[in-house]
């Protein structure tokens, strides 16, 4: 089991989510991320497009109400906003391509203190899956990971350099954990904020590389 | 007058597809998937096939029994996949595709989502080849010709043509023209572009001419060669939704 201390995932999509600004084009990869699509943006307009070329689409539709034809990239039946439009695959990714999406948030296996990471082939496996990963990460303006601190067996996924194929190199700018906020920074990785009933202590032997620890560290910034 | 395009089922939609062509299955999470023409591919049984696929199965909103690409796979019908996905998009899913590569019975080519529409895209628009910023540094790269513009580095990837394009749409009129509904486009006009022979299922009646207005066609009937009218269920293949998958499952469960 993973270790279930610190943030909820929806606790930790929450805090990604309050870095998103106002008008920004947001992609949120499968698992994890998809609950960014719940958060409460407050006056904030942000827009979500999916691979399968929704541009604008809302919350998930609710049970019976399901139109048949329209899901997210997660394969989700969701709704569409005021303003929305839906284009084809290669149009989709032309927008990922050509560096119109602000943020993608996607999920991963390791992210290392250079910002390389990855997320589509575990170790010692043939194939995977890729999905939109490279394309998002290789073009989008920021990449945001979210995932749990450290694996099911124990071992840290912030890690000094992947050992597993990446995704793309030095794209990513800033990780959440159930145990924290953390920067990627030209200096290395950088505890932002430490999530609640969890120390530095903890995090650091959580941890497969050196972190920057300010000598005071700000507990994780949550609503409500 | 040229010949119909409209066909009597999708038996007789894929009757002459031979052994040893490249096909196209369209549709992302079941929206747009050629469900039908792909159960009658199965039963056709042409073998040594090359799909293109995002993925495998497809989503939650089909049934387990429905026809999907792992019936080719199950069949032996399939030398090579290429897609976005070789494992399962979620762990608790087993594919026999999966299997059928990892112990070398299948060849594989996995390629980023938006490098395998953009190379079906460049197929249908004539353009042999192209540069992407997409798995550059990555494992896909290696060994592979990279070329440096305006500072940045890019991977060469050419087009990806296909025999066949086994697609999906909402409304079709008689020269094959077609709008797609909601999510339903995703890779299909891409597919039907590269395809020399493109094969649709269509949700409505087959209109008449001049049925669908000009500006709303997605996808010109010059890309679009046969049309299938999805009949329905049973006979034919919807989606479903959760609870009419239990429902469907607990009656089959019942008459046994």
């Amino acid at each position: 089991m993973s270790d279930a201390r610190g943030l909820s995932r929806q606790q930790m999509c929450d805090r990604l989510a309050m870095e998103f600004e106002d008008g920004w084009i947001v992609n949120l990869g499968i698992g994890i991320p998809t609950l960014t699509s719940n958060c409460d943006f407050g006056d904030k307009a942000i827009i979500f497009h999916s691979e399968n070329g929704v541009v604008g689409y809302g919350p998930l539709a609710a049970p019976g109400k399901e139109d048949m034809h329209l899901v997210n990239a997660g394969g989700q039946h969701v709704t569409l906003n005021p303003g929305a439009a839906i284009v084809h695959h290669a149009d989709a990714f032309g927008m990922i391509r050509s560096g119109r999406i602000d943020v993608t948030v996607l999920g991963a296996y390791e992210v290392a203190e250079n910002g390389d990471f990855a997320n589509w082939k575990m170790a010692g496996q043939k194939g995977g899956g890729i999905g939109g990963a490279m394309d998002l990460a290789a073009c989008a303006k920021h990449v945001f990971v979210a995932m749990e601190h450290v694996t099911r067996s124990g071992r840290p996924r912030l890690v000094e350099r992947c050992a597993i194929p990446v995704t793309a190199k030095g794209v990513v700018d800033l990780v959440i954990t159930n145990y924290g906020l953390f920067e990627i920074t030209p200096d290395g990785m950088a505890l932002k904020e430490i999530a609640p009933g969890v120390s530095v202590d903890d995090v650091k032997a959580a941890t497969g590389c050196n972190l920057i620890v300010p000598s005071e560290v700000p507990p994780v910034r949550l609503r409500g | 007058m040229p010949k119909s395009k409209v066909y009597v089922d999708f038996d007789a939609a894929v009757a002459d597809i031979p052994d040893n062509v490249t096909i196209g299955f369209g549709g992302f999470a079941v929206v747009g998937q050629p469900v039908n023409l792909t159960g009658a591919l199965a039963a056709q049984g042409a073998k040594s096939l090359t799909c293109v696929s995002n993925g495998l199965r497809g989503g939650a909103t089909l049934p387990d029994d429905a026809p999907t690409l792992e019936w080719l796979v199950k069949n032996d019908q399939v030398k090579k996949v290429i897609c976005a996905f070789t494992a399962p998009t979620r762990a608790s899913q087993k594919l026999a595709f999966t299997e059928y590569y990892e112990s070398g019975r299948i060849d594989a080519e996995l390629v980023p989502q938006g490098t395998l529409a953009e190379r079906m895209r460049a197929a249908g628009a004539g353009i042999p080849a192209f540069y992407t910023p997409a798995a550059v540094g990555t494992e896909l790269a290696e060994g592979r010709e990279t070329r440096v513009f305006n500072g940045r580095e890019y991977l060469l990837e050419e087009a990806l043509p296909l025999d066949y394009a086994l697609i999906r749409a909402y409304q079709a009129d008689e020269f094959g023209n077609l709008r797609f509904a909601r999510a339903q486009r995703n890779f299909n006009p891409l597919m039907a572009m590269a395809a020399k022979v493109t094969i649709v299922e269509v949700e409505e009646d087959i209109l008449p001419l001049g049925a669908i207005d000009p500006d709303d066609v997605h996808l010109s009937g010059i890309f679009v060669h046969r049309l299938v009218k999805v009949p329905p269920a049973p006979e034919g293949w919807w989606p479903m939704r959760a609870s009419e998958i239990a429902a469907r499952a607990a009656q089959k469960g019942a008459s046994r």
